[in-house]
């Protein structure tokens, strides 16, 4: 959908912009390409999916002009408009609007001669006003596009220049397709390029892609194959080659294309070859790269959709309104149509009043009726409200204003707050009634720690990492934002055999120094971070909590089988000993290589860690030596600590904790203290555990240099290595792999390094990584192993698909297989029990492969990634064939812990009267636990399991299911027959049950047929709470589409990953997590949090308060033009339905456009009927939100006669607005205020100035004699008080006797605190009670939220008031008898029909 | 948003590189308008908050009313000046179209739209190819009676009341909105070229002897100008000044009224009147205001009463319930 808005708008700019370039019309040279042996099956047809990019240099002018000339270069131009097309174009957009549609009629009609009711020039002036505000607001917003489009075209950047042979400054726009670009490090790439050279000798350069996509972790490009090889750098003028890629598409995954040489010869090119425009380079010297898309072109550009704009509820309700509004002012200009027809019939031959037309003739009756329907409507129109869809607008804003600046919603951690994407749905926040919620990363922190794991079917449960993470979480609760701050400096204590980790965790303490530490006397953070973490952020998944793991000690016993000798030919008598042994090992070598992680060392921010025995790579620079120095000499200054302790192992965490009165609290120091003297007796354990802290008292005692000469050549110390993953997962697995010893040194395209304690470092010869994809729940890598030099397979996925790929018959005997029988059953219990514990379950397996299979599979492989077309397909197929006959070596259990406050919003939004719905990927056992950790499901709630293998199965059940629900419930017979198309299905919590349904995605596969939904909606609608497991996307898409269209309900969809994405898209509101998944989810959505627990707020307070506001101006709105147009309507049965208006034109159009829309737009901005504290306190006061309640004979001259009138309907309009108002600041009083005096004072200077203007009507000193005399002043102040008495009676007696929980609840916002919390417990223990009561209180709020008739029926009552006091007042009269009686029953009269 | 992060990058000179570079944070200013918690009046409308208001406006109103009750009864009539009014009913001055047709420059003494009056005054723009002066319906049918007061004394011979044209008009209307067309000393020279109104006996230079109450600025024409708001009304006609504080202005005694008969009104069911009056601070004699004001005082006196109660029972009624809670 966006995706074709996308494109649709690209080619749009094109045709504007005038850039004639056609995909299918480009000269293509397709001979070259059917020659050298492509697809022949690739017809010329398809060049149109192609682009050729020819090197901008002077050999190839020629060809480069014929073919990437034409491509558009990188100048972007977001905006909208240019200062010559603005005003047409801004203008064709708003008309788009219904409503300026109709005003521009009204405008068009005026000028109809024979039916023109006002000047003509006065009805352009609201739509003139409008648009005009609506065109300002557009103009700006573009013109702030244009200064950031004019600074990022500006940017510098490097281009081979082909005139002056070198790479020269350029600006970003000047670049072009087929230019080269020279980047260095840290430098922003300008456009999509393909990576040619890098100055590491592997090839690699490493990119960050968080301007992106949000993710902070670096990714790895590789050098084009072929250019990898080249020692020197790419000289461009010897480049010869052309690449051929598809044409420019978003899917930012995915690049397909080739490199062709001179000599025909062609290489693939794939994303891996890819760098983006946006990203950064990170930990590479230089890149060189030739352009292939350009501006617009580019992934980043065509990703790049700006806010997004749905039509909220209340506005579609609105909408209705406006046409009811139309239906009144049909049925008005009707009987005004008829009546003047009637009237006119009288008086036919009166040309007294039936003025004939210029030539003479007159007009009959029915003629003239008909033009009067026309004027009516002209003079009605404000019934119409056209400055309504400005106000929402306005008031909108503001509403975004305030959500966005409410400081509840800012996370220190991340530095970021709410992000409104989509400005017009604020007020739907109001009317959640179903909340769908992904699990991991939105509920959980998606801080994935390793737990426990199973290896060749023994489980380990490492306790002691379990009380770890237990004090981590006691910590957090006693301090949070202490322990956000000083994460870095608990990563020290935390970890006694690495302390010089700190660094790896410095980055937030290097930003904020002085925040939290100023107090004590530790000064690491100044130190050590300042000047030499620059990076700001955090690398992803690396909190200490994260990466820090302490070893079972069962399993560090076993360790201690580890030699080298295991690996020789083995005895047959120890070899089912051994065979454990070397489960074990190659368990924690697929946990250590099987991933994508990126290794970089902290200290010398991303740049990569090299071993020496790889490249031997010297200082490289003299930033890094500097880097190097800072870091010692920190180092030293901190070494009276260290040397303070009694063993330089032990004592090291015992220094920290003297110095930090935090460490003590968090009860940290006892279990690491025992651990690490635990760890130290074993002695593998503490050989190498002396690393570090050996190094580290070289630093302290030796001097500086001598530190650095010791350390530099040597081994880089393990722990200091920092571990850049994609998924949380993989880092927690690495790191859970490097607390045994067995750590990831470096990883290059060719080979990983693993220090391995017992067996030294091994050197991975990486043969091929099959990434992870969604589809085959893996990933692969094949290496050859270092030890016995075979090819293995190490693969790592979900449980369901490992363990459906395990080898049935293994070749190696009977015994081996049984064993492996053992071992799977064992695993597989020890999963189930990891999944009931809420620990997310991998399997680790392996395969072994011979030469000849491996040398057979790659070579299908090769074929299946240079195809450029159905390439996905193929690589899945190839994928399949190598991972199968796997062996299972074991699995792990990793906790994602809860996010803090998850259990306490839930509850609240439940109390709110919202369902919510759990939609997770994960397993069934794992997300019921998650569900009753987070309170989503409550320990006395009656949990039913929806988990079948067919569909009529599953009918069934839900039918029986049903049925008990039914019988417990007693509930009565139209409660039983639920009405699909009802909005408000039975509510569980009423009737004392509450019932908790599961359902496994193959189930809700067939819950989602046409066939079953009803069913299961009805099924849904009785549980507090659904949770769905093992849900596709897809499938979350689908369940959020089916409740939102089916139950007709407002939905809420949350979450955090790109798997969310559909459901966000889906739901009437998508909220997304910015968490560490990246920023999909957050580019799809309408408001992005940081954490689960600001949807409380956002919901409760915020959703309130913009739904109360909103709602309330609407309904205000139209109330005020109602009134007004009464008075209007009401004139025409004096004057003959002639459509005469008794005020002045002008005053009459400002009426609506100036005097009254500033305060109704004040009110929307800042009413606030119940306090924050209030509402976030009593969540049941969203309720009302969600039902959509609140949504509902005289001597005198004419025109003197109108403008008392107008006064009293001012006085009366505002005030009402100030009876209907909960809270007025002083911004309130000013507008209100402002808005009177404006009157006044435009009256009196219209008054003054307007001589002979503005005929007929024309208003000359009517308001200075008005102002002089006591009886305008009496009949305003008489008339406003009648018009608004019955509106404040009401009110008053609504308040007192029938007060709604809002109104109670506001009641508290006035006591001291220790008589509110009483008061608070009260309501609360009304419980079921005050359910009932509100809910008939909630009736009549809603009845008379609906409700301007009445009050317009005052106004008559008002008018008619005004008319007969201002004819027997304003000039005297001395009744003669008869005259009186006359004048009297007339006042009667005119009273009567407006009090009945 | 890409592009956003870029540019946000490159303004910081791009985070990683520059050490220590000013740390900004996003977090939003933590004051009472951005966090909404601005002092605010807020308004509970319960019986027991606003019995005073209601209270106060009895205790307010019902004074005023008795004052301008009063204050109009005590209009002695036909005492001090007394003002003549005529009065039309069923005539509809307030007709859009009728309303409409006028020009106001021309009566502001434009000479251009003298003679070439605006179109709204059309049909009763040009006759026989002369424009008409002052153009438009309303002038067109402007009340040509004329009204003659006679006291009937002891004399048979009844003595005319002096009745004064000048001063019933606003005086902005005679002396800045009226103007007639300059030009020579004679009215009759500065309307030449333009026609009477097609049912005006006389010219507009001609309606008054007064030169200063003649053309455009005759009083009865401006009075006439301003079109009436309701089908049944009534003009200023003529002011009756008192003499002196001894006599009444109008003693008692039988009168007789003189009419010129010009203006038909039977062939649209009207009806014509004939009123006098005199004024006071408040206007003429006028009890419906007062009246108003004290039955609205009264109302609101009661209201409070009731919500008196009200309130008095509301409270132990809400206590109970509270307990019972």
């Amino acid at each position: 959908m966006t995706e074709a808005l996308q494109w649709s708008r690209y080619h749009w700019r094109q045709l504007i912009g005038g850039a004639t370039r056609d995909d299918d019309s480009r000269p293509y040279n397709y001979s070259s390409l059917l020659a050298c042996g492509g697809k022949s099956s690739q017809t010329p047809k398809l060049a149109g999916k192609h682009r050729i990019v020819v090197p901008h240099l002077q050999a190839f002018k020629d060809e480069y002009e014929k073919f990437s000339g034409a491509y558009v270069n990188n100048r972007i131009r977001t905006t909208k408009y240019t200062l010559l097309n603005f005003v047409p174009r801004n203008l064709f957009e708003q008309f788009h609007r219904a409503a300026n549609l109709y005003f521009l009629f009204l405008v068009v009609l005026n000028w109809v001669p024979l039916v023109e009711a006002f000047q003509k020039e006065i009805t352009m002036l609201p739509l003139v006003v409008v648009l005009t505000i609506i065109a300002v607001k557009d103009g700006l917003e573009d013109y702030r596009k244009y200064k950031i489009d004019k600074q990022i075209n500006n940017l510098i950047t490097k281009v081979y220049s082909r005139k002056e042979k070198k790479y020269i400054d350029r600006c970003w726009k000047d670049v072009t397709v087929g230019d080269f670009i020279r980047l260095s490090c840290n430098e922003v790439i300008p456009a999509d390029m393909v990576l040619l050279f890098s100055t590491d000798p592997d090839g690699i350069c490493h990119i960050e892609t968080s301007g992106l996509d949000g993710e902070s972790n670096l990714k790895q490009r590789q050098v084009v194959r072929g250019y990898a090889e080249q020692d020197s750098e790419v000289d461009p003028e010897k480049f010869s080659s052309r690449i051929e890629c598809e044409s420019p598409n978003n899917d930012l995954s995915r690049f397909r294309g080739f490199l062709e040489h001179s000599n025909k010869e062609r290489v693939g090119l794939s994303k891996e070859n890819l760098l983006l425009r946006g990203c950064t380079i990170r930990n590479t010297e230089a890149v060189v790269g030739i352009v292939v898309y350009a501006g617009h072109e580019t992934k980043a550009m065509l990703n790049n959709s700006g806010p997004r704009y749905k039509r909220s509820k209340l506005e579609r309700r609105a909408n209705t309104d406006v046409l009811w509004c139309v239906l009144l002012l049909v049925i008005m200009c009707l009987i005004g149509a008829v009546g003047h027809g009637i009237w006119l019939s009288r008086y036919e031959k009166m040309h007294f009043f039936n003025i004939p037309e210029p030539d003479g003739h007159i007009i009959s009756p029915l003629l003239a009726g008909f033009y009067m329907f026309w004027t009516m409507i002209i003079l009605l129109q404000v019934l119409i409200p056209i400055s309504l869809y400005v106000s929402i607008e306005i008031v909108k804003l503001g509403q975004i204003y305030f959500i966005q600046s409410d400081v509840d919603f800012y996370n220190e951690k991340m530095d970021s707050t709410v992000q409104c994407r989509a400005l017009n749905i604020a007020e739907d926040l109001g009317q959640i009634q179903y909340l769908f919620s992904d699990k991991t990363g939105t509920l959980t922190e998606n801080k994935m720690v390793f737990r426990r794991c199973s290896v060749a079917g023994f489980d380990y449960c490492h306790e002691e990492n379990a009380k770890r993470l237990e004090s981590y979480q006691e910590a957090v609760s006693e301090d949070e934002d202490f322990t956000d701050t000083l994460s870095g400096s608990i990563s020290n204590m935390a970890k006694p055999r690495a302390p010089s980790c700190g660094t790896v965790h410095n980055g937030p303490l290097g930003n904020k120094p002085s925040n939290h530490l100023a107090g004590s006397s530790f000064n690491l953070g100044s130190g050590e971070g300042a000047s030499e973490v620059p990076h700001s952020r955090q690398a992803a998944f690396s909190s200490p909590i994260e990466t820090d793991v302490v070893p079972d000690t069962r399993l560090l016993d076993k360790f201690s089988q580890i030699t080298p000798q295991l690996f020789m030919p083995l005895d047959e008598t120890i070899q089912n000993l051994q065979l454990e042994t070397l489960y074990i090992i190659d368990f924690f070598i697929a946990l250590a290589i099987c991933n994508t992680v990126v290794v970089s060392a902290p200290n010398q921010p991303r740049q990569k860690i090299r071993h020496p025995s790889l490249g031997g790579m010297p200082i490289k620079s003299l930033e890094e030596i500097k880097n190097l120095f800072q870091r010692l000499s920190v180092r030293r200054s901190s070494s009276p600590s260290l040397t303070s302790g009694k063993e330089p192992s032990s004592g090291v965490p015992n220094a920290f904790v003297s110095r930090l009165p935090l460490f003590s609290r968090m009860k940290l120091a006892s279990p690491v203290e025992e651990e690490v003297s635990q760890m130290c007796e074993s002695p593998q354990c503490s050989s190498s555990s002396a690393c570090c802290t050996e190094t580290e008292k070289q630093h302290s005692d030796g001097g500086l240099l001598n530190g650095k000469v010791e350390s530099l050549p040597g081994q880089p110390l393990a722990c200091n290595l920092c571990y850049e993953a994609e998924s949380p997962d993989e880092a927690a697995l690495v790191y859970a792999a490097r607390a045994y010893q067995c750590t990831l040194q470096s990883r290059t395209p060719e080979q990983v390094m693993v220090d391995f304690a017992a067996l030294g470092p091994l050197t991975f010869q990486l043969l091929h990584i099959l990434p992870f994809d969604s589809v085959r729940k893996r990933m692969s890598v094949v290496v050859r192993h270092p030890l016995s030099n075979q090819v293995v397979v190490y693969t790592k996925g979900a449980d369901s698909v490992i363990m459906e790929l395990l080898s049935v018959a293994s070749p190696d005997g009977a015994s081996l297989e049984k064993q492996q029988m053992i071992i799977r059953e064992k695993t597989q219990k020890h999963l189930d029990d990891y999944a009931k514990q809420g620990l997310r379950t991998l399997c680790i397996a392996k395969k072994v492969m011979s030469d000849a299979e491996y040398a057979e599979w790659l070579r299908n492989h090769f074929l299946a990634e240079t195809s450029i077309d159905n390439r996905e397909e193929l690589l899945l197929e190839s994928a399949m064939r190598l991972e199968n006959r796997l062996t299972l070596l074991g699995a792990t259990g990793i906790e994602d812990r809860l996010q803090e406050g998850v259990p306490e919003s839930i509850e609240a939004l439940h109390k709110a009267g919202i369902k919510m719905w759990m939609l997770t990927g994960d397993k069934q056992e794992t997300a019921v636990n998650i569900a009753y950790a987070c309170k989503l499901l409550e320990p006395n709630d009656k949990l039913f399991i929806l988990s079948t293998q067919s569909k009529d199965a599953c009918g069934m059940l839900m039918s029986t299911i049903l049925k008990e629900l039914q019988k417990k419930t007693q509930a009565s017979p139209e409660q039983v027959s639920l009405n699909v198309d009802l909005p408000q299905p039975p509510v569980p919590q009423d009737s004392g049950l509450r019932a908790g349904l599961v359902i496994t995605g193959k189930t809700l596969e067939f819950a989602l047929q046409e066939s079953l939904q009803k069913q299961f909606l009805e099924l849904t609608s009785w549980c507090r709470a659904v949770v769905c497991c093992r849900a596709t996307p897809l499938q979350k898409s689908e369940v959020v589409k089916l409740v939102r269209s089916h139950l007709q309900v407002m939905t809420l969809a949350i979450g955090d990953g790109a798997n969310d994405v559909s459901m966000i898209q889906v739901a009437d509101i998508g909220i997304g997590v910015s968490g560490q998944e990246g920023m999909q989810a957050v580019m799809a959505s309408d408001f992005a949090v940081s954490q689960f627990k600001h949807l409380r707020k956002l919901l409760l307070v915020h959703g309130h308060w913009c739904y109360t506001r909103l709602s309330n101006m609407i309904l205000y709105f139209f109330y005020k033009n109602v009134a007004y147009v009464n008075l209007l309507f009401w004139y025409q049965f004096f004057c003959g339905f002639s459509g005469t208006s008794m005020t002045d034109y002008w005053v009459l159009i400002f009426f609506n456009l100036l005097f009254t829309s500033a305060p109704p737009v004040i009110y929307g901005v800042l009413e606030k009927d119940v306090s924050a504290e209030t509402l976030m306190e009593l969540p049941e006061l969203y309720k009302s939100g969600q039902k959509s309640e609140i949504y509902q004979g005289s001597d005198i001259d004419i025109f003197a006669f109108g403008n008392p009138l107008n006064t009293a309907a001012l006085f009366i309009i505002l005030l009402h607005l100030v009876i209907e108002s909960k809270s007025l600041t002083w911004i309130h009083m000013l507008v209100i205020i402002g808005s009177i005096l404006f009157y006044f004072l435009f009256a009196i200077i219209f008054g003054a100035m307007c001589v002979t203007c503005n005929p007929p009507s024309n208003p000359y000193w009517i308001m200075q004699e008005h102002m002089l005399d006591p009886v305008f002043y009496l009949v305003c102040i008489l008339t406003t008080c009648i018009a608004l008495l019955p509106r404040f009676v009401y009110r008053v007696l609504q308040g007192s006797l029938f007060p709604s929980p809002i109104l109670r609840a506001k009641h508290f916002d006035r006591l001291t605190p220790e008589e509110r919390t009483e008061a608070l417990k009260k309501w609360r223990g009304a419980g079921k009670i005050n359910r009932v009561t509100s809910k008939n209180a909630n009736k009549s709020a809603g009845k008379s939220g609906r409700r301007p008739m009445p009050d317009s029926s005052a106004v008559f009552a008002m008018k008619s008031a005004t008319s007969c006091a201002i004819e027997q007042g304003n000039l005297s009269l001395c009744e003669t008898a008869l005259d009186q009686g006359c004048s009297e029953t007339k006042a009667f009269e005119m009273a009567g029909p407006s009090k009945g | 948003m890409a592009m956003n992060y870029n540019a946000k990058d490159e303004v910081d000179g791009g985070p990683p590189c520059a050490p220590g570079g000013t740390a900004k944070t996003r977090r939003p200013d933590n004051t009472a308008f951005k966090q909404q918690r601005l002092p605010a009046w807020q308004p509970i409308l319960t019986a027991g908050t606003v019995l005073p208001i209601f209270f106060i406006i009895g205790l307010i109103f019902i004074p005023i009313g008795i004052g301008i009750f009063v204050t109009s009864n005590n209009i002695r009539e036909i005492e001090g000046n007394v003002f003549m009014y005529y009065g039309l009913s069923n005539f509809y001055q307030n007709h859009r179209r009728y309303v409409k047709s006028r020009d106001d420059s021309q009566l502001n003494g434009d000479s251009s739209a003298l003679l070439n009056p605006s179109k709204e005054c059309e049909p009763y723009r040009r006759n026989e190819d002369k424009p008409i002066a002052p153009c438009g319906a309303i002038a067109n049918s402007m009340f040509n009676d004329t009204l003659e007061l006679f006291l009937i004394g002891n004399d048979s011979y009844p003595m005319p009341i002096a009745l004064k044209k000048r001063g019933i008009a606003w005086w902005t209307d005679k002396n800045v909105k009226f103007r007639n067309p300059p030009g020579g000393d004679n009215l009759e020279e500065r309307f030449k070229g333009t026609t009477k109104p097609v049912n005006w006996l006389k010219p507009v230079y001609m309606l008054d002897s007064d030169p200063d109450n003649n053309g455009f600025i005759n009083e009865d024409f401006i009075v006439w100008m301003r079109t009436a708001a309701l089908p049944t009304f009534r003009k200023l006609y003529r002011l009756i000044e008192r003499k002196s504080d001894l006599h009444p202005t109008l003693p008692a005694g039988r009168y007789y009224l003189n009419i010129t008969y010009n203006y038909p009104v039977h062939y649209f069911d009207g009806r014509k009147r004939m009123i006098l009056s005199t004024i006071s601070w408040m206007g003429g004699k006028n009890p419906f205001l007062g009246i108003a004001y004290i039955a609205v005082g009264s109302i609101s006196f009661l209201l409070g009463v009731v919500l008196l109660v009200i309130n008095h029972k509301y409270r132990n009624s809400s206590n109970t319930a509270d307990i019972t809670i």
